[in-house]
């Protein structure tokens, strides 16, 4: 069918996946610029052709008709999810990439022991302790992802669900996995493949059980670092197959995770491994005042709102996820369009984890054609702040909270926040006073300069914009 | 290759990693992440070699669904980014007639 000219593990095919890689470099290396970004991805893809033409060119590759099988159906699956995907369903999308990525590396994990095996020969510890690790952290990549997807699409519940001695059932678990995985290599003369199935089960079942406590709010960590670890065991699996192409686009993989993860877990003001073992980020974290009686606060129309944007020089609009959930961000926009037209500075500013994953917020308002100057991060708005006449909060509430700077008691102390408190005035729009994720009373909705709007964040986008568009 | 080989390549690899991703602004984060699923997908070359090799019946049964997997990180991927990064490369339209195209998209 196809002649295969190239030696496996020759220096040909060695040759070609390092071309490979380089071009997975140098398109990540591309994505640092908007402009630049489409590019970067067009040339990782050849990067990839390149990998899977010259794999497909070994000398000794059959089976066809499964190849061609297997390529047909994921393709499929691939182009229809990601024509149909809103942008909305990202992170489910990334959550299940995760998945069917670790779930690959597991399974081809299974067939190396297997192979390894059916030689009969000794099973080089060098290339069987790549293959458990693959196995392992494949497995619980897979099935984590799973349930994460599930939490996200809002299959389960996003609240965390953790049984009593969840803890002490993980560490039973993780002791056991080792257990094995010692016992497997220790015998790597014969190791038994029921063992490495009973492995493979076991990560499964804690991949489970580490997902499920954690609540909605802490998913982009999670999808991160799921990320992260898809990532490693796609090198380790390059280790069991002495592939260059793996071992270095799986360690790219392994270490963008790694980042996003440490820099949600920053913006959250929370240690990675305080979200994956302390079950909260879901459900209110009690305490923290945030009943007792009402507050005094001031309330305002979508008219008095529209009035206050109308005459201000520079707004700026601060996102959070309930304008995704309210599907607002096209609203937002028709309001941004018509101040302007008058004339006003209209900027966005966008907190770290306003959003279900890394940079969605940016996703959701670049699909709604704000353009990416106008997207301001964190470090860049604060600064801004106080020059600033109206700034608006839209779906956004803990990162906004004056409290992470002013009180050391409140539970956010310490978080990066959007300093909307700096501004001249500002306006909230949100359905009413209630608590974000944290659980806890904004301080902000109380301040003398902070005017309330109690609505639905698209009808009251699009009240706004009707209203400037009459002044 | 040697083991010390592979590893002297993975230690090369995170730093190049750590490098070039610390420089992707946080506005690009969610096409950066669904771009490494796509090099993820590299794992497929993986299960090619499996069912390219294979003689026995559960190998190319996990093999088959391996390859599978790989295609779909690949393919949806690059493709979804691509859609994504399409729509932060859009020049952005003078101000006069951003209503008329309105709901575009």
């Amino acid at each position: 069918m196809i002649e295969a000219v190239l030696k496996p593990g020759g220096d040909a095919a060695t040759a070609l996946y390092i071309v490979a890689f380089s071009l997975f470099i140098i398109g990540i290396k591309q994505g640092t610029h908007p402009t630049t970004a489409k590019r970067g991805n067009l040339i990782a893809a050849g990067g990839m052709a390149i990998a899977v033409v010259t794999t497909l060119l070994l000398d000794g590759m059959g089976n066809w008709g499964l190849i061609v099988l297997g390529l047909g159906i994921g393709s499929a699956i691939g182009v229809i999810a990601s024509i149909r995907v809103q942008m909305t369903e990202m992170p489910q999308m990334v959550a299940l990439y995760n998945g069917v990525g670790g779930g690959a590396v597991a399974l081809i994990a299974w067939s190396e022991i297997r192979h390894g095996i059916s030689l009969g020969e000794d099973f080089p510890l060098d290339s069987l302790i790549p293959v458990i690790f693959a196995g392992i952290v494949g497995s619980v990549s897979f099935w984590g992802s799973n349930i994460a997807f599930a939490k996200l699409q809002d299959l389960i519940p996003t609240r965390p669900i953790a049984a009593p001695g969840q803890q002490v059932i993980n560490a039973v678990l993780l002791l056991a996995i080792i257990v094995i995985s010692v016992v497997l290599a220790v015998d790597h003369e014969s190791p038994s493949e029921g063992l490495f199935i009973l492995l493979l089960v076991l990560a499964a079942i804690l991949g489970n059980l580490v997902v499920l406590p954690i609540g909605g709010a802490d998913m982009p960590v999670v999808i991160s670092l799921l990320n992260a670890f898809t990532g490693l065991s796609a090198a380790a699996a390059g280790f069991a197959l002495d592939n260059v192409a793996l071992i270095v686009a799986g360690t790219l993989v392994g270490s963008s995770g790694t980042i996003l993860t440490l820099e949600m877990a920053t913006a959250m003001n929370r240690s990675v491994s305080n979200i994956l073992f302390s079950g909260f980020g879901g459900a209110p974290a009690g305490g923290g005042g945030g009943t007792g009686e009402e507050r005094p606060h001031v309330s305002i129309g979508a008219q008095d709102a529209a009035i206050k944007l109308a005459y201000a020089d520079s707004v700026v609009i601060v996102p959070g996820y309930g304008l995704a959930v309210a599907q607002a961000q096209h609203a937002i926009k028709e309001v941004a369009d018509e101040l302007e037209k008058r004339g006003v500075t209209v900027n966005y500013a966008i907190h770290p984890v306003a959003g279900r994953m890394p940079g969605h917020m940016n996703v959701l308002l670049a699909e709604a054609d704000v353009p990416y100057e106008n997207l301001k991060e964190m470090e860049e708005i604060n600064p801004e702040m106080p020059r600033t006449d109206v700034a608006v909060v839209v779906g956004a509430n803990d990162v906004t909270n004056p409290a992470a700077k002013n009180d050391p008691d409140s539970p956010i102390a310490g978080m990066p926040i959007i300093e909307v408190n700096e501004a001249q005035q500002v306006i909230v729009i949100k359905r009413s006073l209630s608590p974000g994720f944290a659980g806890i009373d904004n301080d902000l909705f109380y301040e003398p300069n902070t005017s309330m709007l109690f609505a639905d964040a698209k009808a009251a986008a699009s009240e706004i914009a009707a209203a400037i568009e009459d002044l | 290759m040697s083991l010390m080989t592979e590893i002297t390549i993975f230690v090369l690899a995170v730093f190049v990693g750590f490098e070039v991703i610390s420089k992707v602004p946080t506005t690009l984060h969610t096409p950066l992440m669904s771009q490494t699923n796509a090099i993820h997908g590299i794992v497929m070359l993986g299960g090619l070699i499996v069912v390219g090799f294979a003689n026995d019946g559960i190998e190319y049964v996990i093999g088959t669904i391996a390859i599978a997997f790989g295609a779909i990180n690949i393919v949806g991927g690059f493709m979804v980014t691509d859609r994504m990064l399409g729509m932060f490369s859009r020049k952005p339209r003078p101000k006069a007639d951003t209503d008329a195209k309105k709901g575009a998209g």
